[in-house]
């Protein structure tokens, strides 16, 4: 990560705190997400809140915007307890948050959506303002150009900007980086600094170590709903923010060096149609993935992953015979069902749904991709084939569930991805094919999943993952390419690349157009 | 204090078999009112609404007799309703089943043919008839994504139109009195009585058959287990391979076979011939029963014989306390309303709450 460019002025510390929470506590059916949490907020300071995927971070941001109400505990807002009963209210107390999933209406233009959001009555002046504050704090924005041709970085300036029209003196950030470039997130950091040197408090959720460590001021971890540890980051190593966050060492992958074998799935110039409207459109996207390695495509999201996705896997089939093939076989007008028996696996994105149907059990849900081993006789179901199948499933792979009936949905987002992976592994096949493999799932599991894909390359099947996870892609890659609007980059040797360069490939295609604001990084 | 509804980590077993109880029970409520304001006595009318239709062994025949359809139709609608193909057409692919096993008696009736080989045939060309009328629906499904609610609905009125030129032209009766109707069928295309002194026939045997079918098709077959998973979740439907047209036909075309057999039933038996009219609306209220059966081929079962005491209840209401036969109607369109609120319940559980006090 680059040195920051403006030096960082600690707030003072014995200053009153803008945001004070005290014992809040929050229970779900099945889960305390927060115990107990105390946390507070100095004026403009820089506050990370750090903690694995399920460690109730957020929750709490949930609670401080009104979202949700706490079972207990109390908020002091600037000296004063409130309660805040929605959104509306922490706006007007001067609370803003940006999401991890934006709410924008793609059909309407930049200004359209900001003034559906600003109650003020002053529309005229909206367009003025919005370049206005857009330019002063970094994130150029054109009003009238409609969100459907903008990036995810950009749009998340949109929510950005949206929030700092409103003036707030806390701006909660939940993970915004998990849609940026690499050099968009320096960028970012630019903003917040210089927000916070404005007197803004800034709460910064994450759990990207190296993140936190060059941004914040201080840190409060959060380890499944409880609290475990306040710091000043830019004190401590990344080794000691690991072992407060997770309780233990950050796993690292067992690699071996990659024989790469014959070619087993080869994409030849592959031309899709966007499906939507507000879709990306293939183009020519030719590469390959060879038996015993492991083949990643990097890309912000929404440049194609979805599409590429669906045409490999068989959900959307090719004209061309030949766009791609399996093991050396034509398999492009085959559907899904065909590719699997000629060796594919596919772990989708979305589990819930996708991966597996969340009212059946697991064993059905086993059920669903794997027709080999008997399970089926002369069209008939055989019940305990089924069962020890995924019995099987969930002992190699350790899914943590009371048994195999459990429906899928009672499993926690970790457990069910180790099932979905364990159970497209235990087919057997030539080539797996996993979107976003760890996202959404806790540091254990994501660990074991990202060496189960290094086990298998060195079983001999070809690997290829998709995701916009760039550390983890770097980690577990043998060759990387980036997939940007619709065309891939030529796949490299990950050792001959660098994260900054992959960056500027990510980024490289998104010129804006005919808008009239300079291309956009990010 | 506030009610919360909250949902569920897992959906409640028990919720899902006592929620038809539930709404049974609250449509008793409501049912009290409307006859508290219609100015009948609720204890005397539930009486006739409930008790004195089964209260001989000529009215549990009737019982078991009007269950009969329903539970056929509702079996294969249920099919087609567990992958999301909505067939609202029942009712006239049981008039067209009608007309094509009707037409088979009246053509083959008076020539020798035994009722052993004509009676199946019929069932057969009923089976045929109602699928070939779901088939419209499903082809304009697969080929344009035409809504199969609309199709099979508007086809409905055609069919009952049709059948209605039938009997007022080509197949009147020349010595009906000049009434639209058939000619009544020979002894040997009715059919056969189960219990003497009642009009309870064979049928009967046909439907529990069926609901077995249905059962190991839907429990242990991959293909019905294929069509469960396009219903729950389509993505993942899609992302197994399973055939998204193979799910609209197969459930289009069970509900139409099963249609079109109630139909020969209705006409070779408690009615006898072919007339304007060869339902009191099984085909819709099949619909009813198949939701208060939670789409299951047992639950059905039981849902039939509830929504088949509904139409007797309703009869004897009006002979015995001048209501007026919207009474069937109101019963039966109240309890699935009920039921569908009742399954609220499945997925959430209610909570009450008290504000957290301020510190």
């Amino acid at each position: 990560m680059a040195a920051p460019t403006t030096p960082r002025a600690t707030p003072a510390a014995d200053a009153a705190p803008r945001l004070a929470l005290s014992g809040i506590t929050k229970r779900y059916p099945a889960v305390v997400a927060n115990d107990r949490v105390d946390l507070d907020v100095l004026p403009g300071e820089i506050h990370a809140v750090l903690g694995e995927n399920g460690a109730g971070k957020s929750t709490l941001m949930k609670i401080i915007y009104g979202v949700v109400t706490p079972d207990a505990g109390t908020m002091r807002w600037e000296g004063s307890t409130v309660q805040v009963a929605n959104p509306a209210q922490a706006r007007r107390l001067g609370i803003g948050m940006v999401f991890q999933h934006f709410s924008l209406f793609d059909t309407l233009t930049v200004g359209e959506n900001i003034r559906l959001a600003v109650d003020d009555t002053d529309a005229k002046s909206l367009p003025a303002r919005i370049r206005d504050v857009s330019q002063r704090y970094g994130l150029p924005l054109d009003p009238r150009r409609h969100v459907h041709t903008m990036s995810v970085g950009e749009r998340q300036r949109v929510e950005i900007v949206r929030c700092l029209l409103q003036k707030p003196r806390l701006l909660i950030m939940d993970e915004p980086t998990s849609v940026l470039t690499p050099q968009a997130v320096l960028s970012l950091f630019d903003t917040l600094r210089t927000l916070a040197a404005e007197g803004c408090s800034i709460l910064y959720i994450s759990h990207k170590l190296d993140e936190i460590r060059a941004l914040c001021h201080r840190a409060t971890v959060l380890r499944a709903g409880k609290v475990t540890g306040q710091c000043d980051p830019r004190r401590e190593t990344a080794a000691s923010l690991a072992r407060m966050m997770i309780g233990g060492e950050l796993p690292h992958p067992q690699h071996r060096e990659a024989t790469a074998g014959a070619p087993a799935l080869v994409v030849d110039a592959l031309d899709v149609r966007a499906a939507d409207p507000f879709g990306t459109t293939l183009r020519e996207i030719s590469f390959a993935v060879h038996a015993g390695e492991i083949v990643g495509i990097a890309g912000v999201s929404g440049n194609g992953q979805k599409e590429l996705l669906a045409a490999l896997s068989g959900e959307r089939t090719q004209a061309r015979r030949n766009a791609i093939m399996l093991c050396g076989k034509p398999a492009g007008r085959l559907g899904a069902a065909a590719r699997r028996r000629r060796g594919l696996a596919f772990v989708p994105e979305e589990r819930l749904g996708r991966g597996a149907v969340p009212e059946m059990s697991l064993a059905e849900n086993a059920l669903l991709t794997t027709r080999k081993g008997g399970l089926v006789r002369r069209g008939f179901i055989r019940g305990d084939a089924v069962r020890a199948c995924a019995a099987k499933i969930i002992d190699a792979f350790g899914v943590r569930t009371p048994n195999a009936e459990a429906a899928a949905r009672s499993l926690s987002g970790g457990n069910l991805q180790k099932f979905i992976v364990g159970r497209e592994i235990s087919q057997q096949p030539k080539v797996l094919i996993a979107a976003q493999p760890t996202w959404g799932v806790d540091v254990g599991a994501s660990a074991q999943i990202r060496q189960a894909l290094i086990d298998l390359r060195d079983q001999g099947v070809a690997v290829l993952v998709v995701s916009e996870e760039l550390d983890e892609l770097m980690e577990i890659s043998d060759r990387l390419a980036v997939i940007a609007q619709g065309r891939l980059s030529e796949p490299k040797p990950v050792h001959a690349t660098s994260a900054e360069e992959i960056g500027l490939l990510m980024a490289g295609a998104h010129r804006t157009q005919g808008a009239g604001v300079p291309a956009a990084v990010g | 204090m506030r009610l919360f509804l909250e949902a569920r980590p897992q959906p409640s077993q028990i919720a899902a078999w006592t929620a038809p109880l539930l709404a049974t029970a609250a449509t008793l409520v409501v049912g009290f009112i409307v006859f508290k304001a219609l100015g009948r006595n609720p204890l005397a009318a539930f009486h006739a609404f409930f008790v004195q239709p089964v209260a001989s062994l000529y009215g549990i025949a009737e019982l078991l007799l009007k269950a009969t359809p329903l539970m056929i139709i509702a079996t294969g609608l249920a099919i087609g309703y567990r992958a999301n193909v909505w067939n609202i057409g029942a009712e006239g692919q049981l008039t067209m089943g009608a007309i094509a096993g009707g037409g088979l008696a009246l053509w083959l009736g008076e020539s020798e043919w035994p009722s052993a080989v004509l009676l199946p045939l019929m069932f057969v060309a009923g089976a045929l008839a109602g699928m070939a009328w779901a088939a419209i629906p499903a082809w304009l499904r697969t080929r344009f994504n035409a809504n199969e609610i609309l199709t099979s609905l508007m086809l409905v009125y055609v069919a009952t139109l049709y059948l209605s030129w039938l009997v007022h032209g080509p197949w009147r009766d020349p010595e009906g009195y000049n009434f639209p109707q058939s000619k009544l069928f020979a002894d040997a295309a009715l059919l056969p009585n189960l219990l003497a002194e009642t009009r309870l026939n064979v049928e009967f045997l046909v439907a529990l058959a069926i609901v077995a079918i249905a059962w190991v098709f839907v429990r242990r077959h991959i293909v019905g287990f294929e069509m469960r998973v396009a219903g729950l979740a389509p993505a993942a439907a899609n992302y197994a391979g399973i055939d998204a047209r193979r799910n609209v036909w197969l459930g289009m075309l069970a509900g139409g076979a099963c249609a079109g057999i109630a139909g020969v039933g209705e006409a070779a038996g408690p009615i006898g011939q072919l007339l304007p009219s060869m339902s009191p609306g099984y085909g819709f209220a099949a619909i009813i029963v198949a939701f208060v059966g939670r789409l299951h081929p047992l639950g059905v079962a039981l849902a039939s014989l509830l929504m088949s005491l509904l139409y007797l209840g309703g009869e004897s209401a009006q002979m015995n306390l001048a209501l007026p036969s919207a009474v069937t109607g109101l019963f039966q369109g109240t309890l699935l309303f009920l039921l569908l609120a009742a399954d609220v319940l499945v997925n959430y559980r209610v909570r009450v709450v008290h504000r957290t006090a301020a510190a």
